[in-house]
């Protein structure tokens, strides 16, 4: 018994030791100033969706990524640092996509990302570029026409782990009974197998969906205004007024308009004009 | 990380909660099973051979993940749906019971065809040889590798939370992603699998001493 207590105490020190490391070392790229950064190399490093219907999804033809989101961070790159300017795509998930920034692993974090207060606190928001609203994806067949209907004990909703959906559920309809994902096609995968009666997310993802299901459709309008922004990690003010300053640039020469519509236009169901910022 | 804890402490609970049933109802039954496919394996008759043959291949050689997916994905097109607890303890039940099942043969086939045919020449059946002789020395034998699999079993639950299960892991995600601190809640997810594996771990050390 005594060389038992003995062993859990190696553990236990051993444990402790870990956590201790895990404290200091929380950064895995030092870029104390990443405007600097991504001048010297001349290369912003850009974290977007791979999951996610119209804003960044991978072509299964290809293999590269393709939606309104790729090709802003493509003009953005040019317009921050030259027409030489290079840019890399590093796939985030809804769940990662904060904490990959806070590392380092990534310059900037363009990928359907609404400004909350919360995310405030631990990331630096852009000027909106996207008017999301959070909105419900159901099966043609049912009778759900609002968010109000799932407000009743029992009714399961699928969201994906770390968006703003599950606070605003919680909130609008707190008797829903939530179940999360790790990715938008799993939740989809989920709705299509029954798991739940409606998933809910933005209304712009929702509409990629089912643009591409058209067994599903996008009821109730949007019950939120979420506008997405551009993240970058706290503090880093110079590149979040060099996005600033390039996005301006782009609403004014006209090329954020052309990708809005090129990705948004023949959504059905949708009006881009609500989402143009 | 302390707060974070006490901030979230019944989310945690809730989780490990989840994860101690999921893991108890799989260990049982998958125990069961694969002793059940063990000694169909070490059946004389073809047939018998033939089927735990195919259920241990299957079950051995998918991963968990894809076997889990199965029952909550593709099962409800033509049954009603299962919850992601269900669907998640049904897969980790199967996919066990297959590696149980070939730990278990392995015990079984170095008892030794002798001690068989002692019990068969004395008038035993196959089956009170096979529950009273055979069975308790092979049992014996396969107590440390059957503690690794009960372990594994217990790492392999936090596939619940790709189903949305309510484990420890899925809870871990969850507040990961609501309060951005996901280095502490790993670290605190972690503890919660140490405190369920070590006891295990030293559990089956101490079996191993006193019974064999």
């Amino acid at each position: 018994m005594k060389s038992f207590f003995k062993k859990v105490g190696i553990i236990l020190s051993l444990l402790l030791v870990a956590v201790g490391l895990a404290g200091c070392g929380n950064k895995a790229v030092n870029k104390s100033n990443v405007y600097q950064h991504v001048k010297k190399t001349n290369t912003i490093i850009w974290g977007v969706r791979n999951d996610t219907p119209l804003f960044g999804l991978v072509d299964p033809k290809t293999g590269s990524l393709q939606g309104f989101e790729i090709d802003l961070a493509r003009a953005l790159t040019k317009e921050i640092l030259g027409p030489s300017g290079k840019y890399e795509l590093f796939q985030v998930s809804a769940k990662t996509k904060i904490p990959v920034l806070k590392n380092g692993n990534i310059d900037v974090l363009l990928a359907t990302c609404t400004i909350t207060p919360d995310r405030a606190k631990v990331v630096d928001f852009s000027k909106p570029y996207f008017g999301a609203g959070q909105s419900l994806l159901v099966p043609k067949t049912s009778k759900l026409r609002s968010i109000k209907d799932l407000n009743k004990p029992g009714t399961k909703v699928l969201a994906v782990k770390g968006t703003t959906a599950i606070a605003n559920i919680q909130k609008v309809a707190p008797k829903a009974k939530l179940l999360e994902y790790d990715d938008y096609g799993q939740c989809f995968s989920a709705l299509q197998s029954g798991q739940g009666v409606a998933m809910s997310t933005d209304n712009g993802i929702l509409a990629g969906i089912a643009a591409n299901n058209p067994k599903y459709h996008v009821v109730g309008g949007s019950f939120t205004t979420e506008p997405y922004g551009i993240a970058v990690d706290k503090g880093q003010t110079q590149m979040k007024n060099a996005i600033n300053k390039a996005f301006a640039k782009l609403k004014v020469n006209g090329t954020y308009d052309r990708l809005l519509k090129k990705w948004f236009a023949n959504v059905p169901g949708f009006n881009y004009k609500e989402v143009e910022k | 990380m302390w707060q974070l804890f006490t901030q979230n402490w019944q989310d945690f609970l809730t989780g490990f909660w989840h994860t101690i049933l999921s893991s108890i109802i799989a260990l049982v039954f998958s125990f069961i099973l694969g002793s059940g496919f063990a000694i169909l394996e070490t059946n004389p008759n073809k047939f018998w051979r033939g089927v735990a043959k195919v259920y241990v291949e299957i079950f051995r050689n998918i991963p968990l993940l894809v076997v889990t997916m199965f029952f909550y994905l593709v099962l409800p097109k033509v049954l009603p749906a299962m919850n992601g607890f269900t669907a998640g303890t049904i897969g980790l039940t199967l996919y066990t019971s297959a590696f149980i099942a070939e730990t278990v043969r392995s015990g079984l086939q170095s008892v030794g065809t002798g001690q068989m045919e002692g019990c068969l020449a004395n008038g035993l059946s196959y089956w009170q040889a096979m529950k009273n002789v055979i069975l308790p020395q092979a049992l014996k034998i396969t107590i440390p590798p059957l503690g690794n699999q009960f372990i594994n079993l217990i790492k392999n639950s936090s596939v619940l939370a790709f189903v949305a299960g309510m484990d420890l892991m899925y809870q871990g995600d969850v507040i990961a992603s609501n309060t951005f601190q996901t280095i502490p809640t790993y670290i605190i997810v972690g503890i919660f699998y140490l405190i369920l594996t070590l006891p295990l771990s030293y559990y089956m050390q101490y079996l191993e001493k006193k019974l064999a």
